[in-house]
């Protein structure tokens, strides 16, 4: 770890000006990602901005959204009374990540944020081209158990771990950000990047841009969604594969269906194609089969991780089956 | 008269006597201790797996604030005791070589100690340490141990004594296995598994004097340590203090020193101040040792009706390139059943990687994975239930060292275990039971550890109020062995545990050897034993002074205590007041010494304790994540002296083998010989949810042959058979044979 600064903001204005000029400040949130990398000497800020002060805890509904703000605390969310009624399928993928003591810590904004788990990022004696660009990718003919099937480059085959982002992308989520000139907002399927030629380059958002929001629209959903995470042990891991579904139901006929999966590309990866599969369809194995197939279409596996092909089809034909009740 | 007190079955489930300590956080720990003039270490590990240093640039490193020295081969004082050799480091003349940390220039394996760095705090030291900046020569490594397996070799003990435990074996015909009626066939690996106990390796280095050392270490043996290091530094014995007063659990890995030991010794004695070194999480991977990835090979022969006609079983397991590290992997194939035909092959394959050592059950745990996997195939084979198929194998007498057995009950474990696991839901073809989605499975896995028992001597002292002080060196690595001492004081004498004190953990203390092999109870109690059955003959004379026709030809046996009095447990009116008796001795108290020894029943009885794990298990179908439903474990391990921390004993073993079955794997990149998984977010070991309701069962009759307290030791044999018990399980759930561990979720879909 190196020498820093630290400094506390407690407001948005404040804490984005703090980061002006310099870029490798950083925000501090929670910590938990953040300070394990710099203990790791991956990430090295010579200042650190801490934002807990930001007054940007809240949880609120207006015109037809639910406003969560950056700092709420993922256990705070996975909790909240008005998102178990009106997106479950958030609380349910929060409390499907890490352990209670991380999400006590963990914000919203940070978990947007995190990092890869890819442990050729974690260890600065192998390469890396995200955490050292043009060093090369350990993983690509390395352990790569974990990674990527779509969207990889040459560069990188990292995958994002997050199970918060994979549900807000299924939700249609929106990023609030607040930049030196102002909000931008950001639909959340076009917040993550794919690694391409850049894998430095985690998201969209601007070195000096804080998030402050996720927004969620109103959505039919509420009564039928899962989250459906395969991890090596019971709790506590990242995820092998991960899904969020989401039904309207009439009846035995989905009216509208939202589908994501994680830990399977560089952003939490939105399944359009299948979720218009199922759309007009009876809800039944071989409806969902079906979208399971054309969700896997184009996935492409690496040395160790051959399985995902496998288990993919089947996380999205169990997330879906929970999701409509027949399990 | 308490009738109880002369019970000595009669152990009562007792909280741990410094379980307060603990959790108030009062116990003091090896990187707890604050000296006068503390400063702190960090060790800087290579960054290739096999090659030379070609330079070191240290100059940032040592002007960065807070720094007393950067120490590396090119300026570290030379330690007296390193074998001269740099030529032959795996083989000098007098055994194996351990890594000599800061001698020389080598590198054998990846994050080797290369550098130290000594600052004014631990910040400081952490931050100078990642500015060192070091050059190599590479050479190429070889860390690939299934790529190279064939090139295992019989260790050098082995070839030099055909007796040991390592050397080719042979019973019965060779050829026997090709002409069985059933055969079955088959390869079995575990990957390499990391101690990882939850305290950190950590060393508090003093000098007292140029040459006066103290170290406040965690370790196993402090008798042992103090050997190593006196001959390390070419200083007296007892020139050396070692304290481990607590250690926060060590399953094997204290059993012998490690190099980041010696690095905080030599630093020490080079900043001439205290150092205190802590091993990072990611270190304890590297810097320490490790139970070493195995292959095994099993050939079984039986016939139709389910008698074993030969095992055939071989093995390869890793060491380093400069220790010829072995363990017992293929032990138990010798002597758990009754096959006439028995062949095993151990050999080790020397790698570019750091020295393995013992973990929990070691070799045994591994070899029962294959030998109890392969029992599972057979029965399979036979279409037999496993437990009849083990039942129609039991030995009567060991077949190995054709010796009987002291005691053996497992056919009670089998029972019990079977009752309490449900076994009669259990079907015999695989995959027939449903739970909702979840298939259902049953499994059981058998274990056995020696009955080991070294010599311990115990000093006892008793005053005027009845307080009972022990004083032995051997240490705690968390089974209770505190607690396990007192209780057996308790029992002798009748003295209550509130009353009674066990001192561990010094190098001061009388001489014990190794807290490893499941060996304490067996070898300490029986020291203890003697102790207060030597201070009770102490009372008898001073009683007889008073009262010479009740006690005159008392015998301790006879003797018990009950508050502030000593009574004869016949005789019940022959009672005497201590404050009468100690008026003798002045008040002073009394004190004795004794030592304990095995006896030559060792070479007339084979001596082990058994266990027997049975796990239920759901499998999903779809998804291939296993969830352990239940463990039953059932344990003949003579008289259990301290029931509570016998069971938690017990269930940390259970647990180890539910990490083992399905979690644990160092995973390497062979390409730069470096592990990949090494902190808690990617080596896994067993959540809480991971962990199900584990049943204990104990035998609990004493083994009187194996010592004097009657017990067989439990540590090792809770973890070994639980990993095959889970295999089984997941078999029998599936019909999916999961033959390399861990059990994942892509290995069943
Ligand atoms: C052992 C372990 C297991 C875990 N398992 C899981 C899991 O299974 N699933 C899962 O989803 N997650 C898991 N996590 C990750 C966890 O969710 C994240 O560490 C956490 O969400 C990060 O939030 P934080 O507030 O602590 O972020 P910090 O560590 O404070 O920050 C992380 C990054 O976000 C930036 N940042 C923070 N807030 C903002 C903001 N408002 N605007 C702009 N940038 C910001 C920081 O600058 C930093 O770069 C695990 C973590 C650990 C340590």
């Amino acid at each position: 770890m190196i020498q820093f600064s630290y400094e506390r903001a407690t407001t948005t204005k404040a804490a984005v000006s703090a980061l002006a000029n310099n870029t490798s400040a950083k925000f501090i949130a929670g910590g938990t990602n953040l300070v394990d990398l710099m203990k790791r000497n991956v990430m090295a800020p010579t200042k650190l901005v801490d934002i807990n002060a930001v007054p940007l805890k809240d949880i609120q509904q207006k015109n037809g959204k639910t406003i969560i703000g950056a700092l709420a605390l993922n256990s705070q969310v996975a909790d909240d009374k008005m998102i178990l009624e009106k997106h479950p399928l958030l609380s349910k993928a929060l409390n499907a990540g890490a352990s209670a003591q991380i999400r006590n810590m963990a914000t919203v904004g940070g978990n947007i944020m995190q990092r890869t788990r890819c442990a050729y990022f974690y260890d600065t004696a192998l390469p890396c081209n995200k955490r050292q660009p043009g060093s090369g990718c350990g993983a690509l003919e390395g352990a790569n158990r974990m990674h990527a099937i779509f969207g990889s480059s040459a560069q990188c085959i990292a995958v994002h771990p997050s199970d918060m982002c994979v549900a807000l992308v299924a939700l249609d989520a929106t990023v609030v950000v607040a930049g030196p000139k102002g909000e931008r907002r950001i639909p959340f399927g076009e917040f993550h990047r794919l690694p391409g030629d850049h894998p430095e380059k985690d998201n969209t958002l601007q070195s000096n841009e804080l998030i402050t929001a996720v927004e969620i629209p109103d959505n039919a959903f509420s009564k039928n969604t899962h989250y459906f995470k395969v991890r090596d042990r019971a709790s506590y891991a990242f995820a092998l594969i991960s899904v969020a579904a989401a039904l309207q139901m009439d009846g035995k006929v989905i009216k509208e269906a939202r589908l994501a999966m994680g830990g399977v590309a560089h952003k939490p990866w939105r399944l359009l194609e299948a979720e218009k599969s199922l759309v007009g369809k009876e809800a039944n194995e071989a409806t969902f089969k079906q979208a399971a197939e054309i969700a896997m279409q184009g996935a492409k596996a690496y040395k160790n991780n051959a399985f995902k092909l496998k288990l993919g089809p089947n996380v999205i034909v169990e997330a879906l089956k929970n999701a409509a009740g027949l399990v | 008269m308490n009738e109880a007190f002369f019970d000595k079955k009669d152990y009562k489930p007792l909280d741990r006597v410094d379980g307060h300590l603990k959790v108030t956080g009062a116990a003091k720990y090896s990187a707890e201790y604050v000296l006068p003039n503390m400063t702190y270490g960090v060790l800087v590990g290579s960054q290739i797996a096999k090659g030379t240093i070609k330079s070191i640039d240290s100059k940032a490193a040592e002007r960065a604030p807070g720094v007393l020295a950067v120490i590396s081969h090119l300026n570290a004082i030379k330690v007296p005791g390193y074998q001269a050799d740099p030529s032959k480091p795996a083989k000098p003349a007098g055994g194996p070589q351990p890594l000599r940390v800061f001698f020389d220039n080598k590198i054998y394996s990846n994050d080797q100690p290369i550098v130290i760095v000594v600052a004014t705090s631990l910040e400081k030291a952490k931050h100078a340490a990642s500015l060192v900046k070091v050059q190599y020569d590479k050479e190429v490594h070889t860390t690939d141990f299934d790529a190279n397996m064939q090139n295992g070799v019989l260790p050098e003990a082995a070839k030099k004594n055909p007796k040991s435990g390592s050397a080719d074996y042979d019973r019965g015909q060779t050829t026997a296995f090709e002409t069985a009626p059933v055969k079955i066939e088959a390869e079995y690996i575990i990957p390499n598994e990391m101690h990882n106990p939850m305290e950190l390796q950590a060393v508090t280095a003093h000098w007292e004097a140029d040459d006066r050392l103290t170290i406040y270490d965690k370790v196993q043996g402090t008798k042992t340590t103090q050997r190593f290091f006196a001959s390390e530094w070419k200083i007296p014995e007892q020139n050396i203090k070692v304290i481990s007063t607590f250690v926060g659990g060590a399953f094997g890995n204290g059993l012998r020193s490690w190099p980041h030991e010696t690095a905080a010794i030599l630093a020490a004695k080079q900043v001439k101040r205290p150092v205190k070194l802590m091993l990072t999480r990611e270190q304890m991977f590297t810097m320490v040792g490790y139970r070493p990835r195995t292959w095994q090979k099993v050939q079984m022969g039986a016939t139709k009706d389910g008698k074993l006609v030969a095992i055939n079983h071989n093995s390869v397991g890793q060491t380093s390139s400069y220790e010829e590290f072995t363990e017992a992997t293929l032990s138990q194939t010798r002597m758990m059943y009754a096959a006439p035909n028995v062949s095993t092959r151990y050999r080790i394959l020397p790698l570019n990687v750091a020295t393995p050592i013992w973990m929990r059950g070691p070799g045994e745990a591994t070899g029962a994975f294959g030998l109890e996997s392969a029992m599972d195939e057979m029965a399979h084979a036979i279409e037999m239930d496993p437990i009849e198929f083990r039942l129609l194998n039991y030995t009567e007498s060991d077949p190995d060292r054709n010796l009987p057995w002291s005691t053996k009950y497992l056919r009670e474990c089998y029972e019990e275990g079977k009752k309490r696991i449900g076994w009669n839901n259990r079907k015999l073809k695989p995959g027939s039971l449903r739970d909702g989605e979840w298939l259902v499975g049953y499994g059981m896995g058998t274990g056995t550890f020696g009955a080991n028992r070294g010599p311990a001597t115990v000093k006892a002292e008793l005053d005027m109020e009845g307080n009972l002080v022990m004083h032995c060196a051997i240490t705690d690595i968390g089974p209770g062995t505190g607690t396990a001492m007192v209780q057996i004081a308790s029992n002798t004498t009748g003295i209550p545990t509130e009353k009674i004190t066990f001192h561990l953990g010094s190098s001061e203390f009388p001489n014990a050897g190794l807290q490893g092999g499941s060996s304490t109870v067996n070898s300490v109690g029986p020291a203890v034993l003697a102790a207060c059955n030597a201070l009770k003959e102490q009372l008898i004379a001073m009683a007889a002074k008073k009262d010479a026709s009740a006690f005159g030809s008392a015998k301790p046996d006879d003797l018990v205590f009950e508050k502030d009095h000593i009574v004869l447990s016949e005789k019940s009116s022959a009672k005497v007041a201590l404050s009468d008796l100690f008026k003798q001795n002045n008040n002073r108290k009394i004190e004795t010494t004794q030592e304990s020894k095995p006896s030559e029943n060792r070479s007339k009885y084979s001596m082990n304790a058994f266990s027997m794990h049975f796990a239920m298990v759901h499998v999903h179908p779809f998804t291939g994540q296993v969830r352990v439903k239940k463990i039953v474990c059932c344990a003949d391990a003579g008289t259990i002296v301290s029931p509570k921390t016998a069971e938690s004993q017990m269930i940390g073993g259970a647990t180890g083998g539910i990490g083992m079955a399905l979690m644990e794997d160092a995973v390497m990149d062979h390409r730069f010989g470096r592990y990949i998984t090494k902190d808690f977010g990617d080596y896994h070991v067993p959540s809480h949810a991971d962990v199900p309701q584990i049943e204990i069962y104990f035998v609990n009759k004493p083994d009187l042959l194996a010592d004097p307290v009657g017990s067989k030791g439990l540590g090792e044999i809770a973890i070994i058979g639980v990993a095959p018990a889970i295999a089984n399980a997941v078999f029998n759930a599936t019909g999916k044979r999961v033959r390399e561990l861990p059990i994942t979720p892509d290995k069943l879909i």
